[in-house]
């Protein structure tokens, strides 16, 4: 299976990763090779087996509509890098016209 | 300009009322103080799990049903994957192709000019919303709240049925309405629990192929929806037939200006990268469920509309007007429970009601006038107690004062004389006192009654009931000739 240099730079991008060309072409390399082996799972025959998307035979997992006490808002901003009084504070992202 | 033909589509985003978010517990409600309603799981910490709030389900499934949706038999989370600080995962967890329900369809009554029509529902999925930006003017930095990340929101997509902006308002003011039924959600526009944003293109007269789209946002009530999608018309038509094109893109609403802004946001490439959302099982519906749920649905406006026609024998724009509100529905049947005649007490609703309600832009249950009173004003005028031009000035004193009809009756001395002895002497007085009127009426002038009447309507202050008025007056008339 093909990985091009292009599909990691696009992947990266996606994920917000910034490569080296050194690293770009590394990991297209990689991947190729990660990727033809998963791909030897194509050989199986699968006609008969339903699609899953778990591996353990569970369903209907629910929770009853009962408040749990948050977290005081000191705690919740514990991890924050940036706050401003009771907010996150983030670079600003552009939204308006 | 009309070589063109417009499609509109809608998305509707509906926040279903619940007490905790749609896979945490923590509590959903409105205006609390930034970040106090949150948790590991809706702050996207490492290693917590999601768990579906079973209500949410429920509710969606309410609302799949009421607008005629097949319901998904096993249905899937998925992933949707993209980057943006009021998604604290890096991810929103949605459906993607077992979505709650889909294939619905909603009806559109008739307007007063205008006829029904049926838009179709594309699909209605379960997903989780994201936090809040609040954008610091003059800063480089924005501030998050993410007590609203989690809360559990149901997107309404409907197939490009609508032809006009009009029927996109009518469609959504349905769909509202519909809602309303349902007791899923408060579908407050300006808390935020009801969004919607349009889809719309332009193609040839005729044409199958749908032209290119554009989407708009930033859409706070039905009215901007309907302005924008005017101005989207007119923008679009012009692209096309200077031979320019239309290009697929976002475009927000600004109402103050009255036009649609190209939306400029940090580069967002529109490859969300789906994939199943390992942390929640599959969800199998049994159709018992699913029939439990149904039995639950109120009587929706259609089958109601039908009722009131069959039931209180109202014209079907009458009962469509009635039930396409809840309260209204509600209200003008517990009037005519309390003995209201069901014609006299729709006519009173839809005219002096609701005139007053846009009045003072107010519900109707805010105007001091409970359905038994007015139940009791259509009994006054049925008993012939009150005249009909009386009752409306007795219907504006109720709504200042809150009071029932009966004792303001009394009160304010307005009651109707329908005491045929006291009409009598009445006229009698009236007739010698005019006698040029008398004797016009007398020479053939059949015209001059109306002015006796008029007499005898002064004297008893405005409340004889007129039409016994005009018999006693003929009876007096004939008997003295
Ligand atoms: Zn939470």
């Amino acid at each position: 299976m093909a990985f091009e240099e292009s599909e990691v730079r696009y992947v990266a991008a996606l994920a917000r990763l910034s490569l080296t060309d050194e690293e770009i072409h590394r990991f297209s390399t990689q991947l190729k090779q990660i990727l033809s082996y998963v791909d030897k799972l194509n050989q199986l025959k699968t006609d008969d087996i339903s699609p899953t998307s778990h591996g353990i035979p569970m369903q209907n997992v629910f929770r009853k509509d009962e408040v749990i006490p948050s977290l005081d808002v000191e705690k919740a901003l514990s991890n924050a890098p940036a706050r401003e009084g009771p907010f996150f504070l983030v670079p600003r992202v552009i939204e308006d016209a | 300009m009309s070589a063109f033909e417009t499609v509109i589509g809608l998305e509707v985003h509906l926040q279903l009322a619940t007490r905790t978010k749609i896979f945490c517990g923590c509590p959903t409600l409105f205006g609390s103080s930034p970040n106090s309603q949150t948790c590991p799981v809706c702050l996207g910490l490492p290693g917590v799990l999601p768990v579906l709030n079973r209500r949410t389900l429920e509710s969606g499934l309410k609302v799949a049903l009421a607008l005629n949706c097949r319901i998904q038999p096993a249905l899937k989370f998925h992933r949707k994957n993209y980057f943006y600080p009021d998604l604290p995962k890096g991810f929103q967890i949605s459906q993607y192709d077992l979505p709650l329900s889909f294939e619905g369809v909603l009806e559109v009554p008739a307007a007063a000019e205008a006829p029904a029509f049926a838009v179709r529902i594309h699909r209605a999925h379960l997903e989780e919303d994201a936090g809040k930006l609040v954008h610091k003017e003059g800063s480089r930095a924005s501030l998050v709240d993410y007590n609203r990340a989690g809360i559990p929101l149901l997107e309404i997509v409907t197939e490009p049925d609508m032809r006009t902006p009009e029927e996109a308002y009518r469609c959504l003011q349905t769909l509202k309405h519909t809602l309303q039924y349902l007791d899923v959600s408060d579908c407050d526009m300006e808390k935020g629990s009801l969004r919607c944003d349009a889809n719309i293109s332009l193609r040839p007269a005729g044409a199958k192929e749908l032209g290119v789209k554009t989407e708009i946002k930033n859409l706070n009530s039905f009215k901007h929806v309907r302005n924008a999608l005017a101005y989207e018309i007119r923008r679009q038509q012009e692209a096309l037939s200077s031979g320019g094109k239309v290009i697929q893109e976002t475009r927000l609403w600004d109402d103050v200006k009255g036009v649609t802004l190209l939306m400029r946001s940090k580069e967002f490439a529109h490859d969300y990268r789906y994939f199943p959302e390992p942390d929640l099982v599959p969800f199998v519906l049994q159709s018992e469920e699913i029939q439990a749920v149904r039995r639950t649905l109120p009587e929706l406006p259609p089958a109601r509309t039908r009722r009131f026609m069959e039931q209180y024998g109202l014209s079907s724009y009458d009962a469509g007007r009635l039930t396409s509100e809840k309260q209204l529905a509600d209200y003008f049947e517990s009037a005519v429970q309390a003995g209201g005649v069901p014609k006299a007490t729709a006519n009173w609703i839809q005219g002096d009601l609701l005139a007053a309600c846009r009045e003072r832009n107010v519900e109707i249950l805010d105007l001091k006038v409970p359905a038994a009173h007015l139940a009791q004003l259509v009994l006054l005028v049925e008993h012939q107690t009150v005249s009909s031009r009386m009752a409306k000035d007795l219907l504006k004193a109720m709504m200042k004062t809150g009071e029932a009809p009966e004792p303001l009756v009394k009160r304010l001395g307005m009651s109707q004389v329908t005491d045929s002895g006291t009409l009598q002497a009445a006229a009698q007085t009236v007739v010698q006192g005019n006698p040029k009127a008398v004797s016009d009426y007398r020479a053939g002038k059949r015209q001059a009654i109306k002015f006796l009447v008029g007499q005898l309507m002064a004297r008893t202050k405005g409340q004889a009931n007129p039409e016994l008025a005009h018999r006693i007056l003929e009876s007096v008339l004939k008997e003295g000739a």
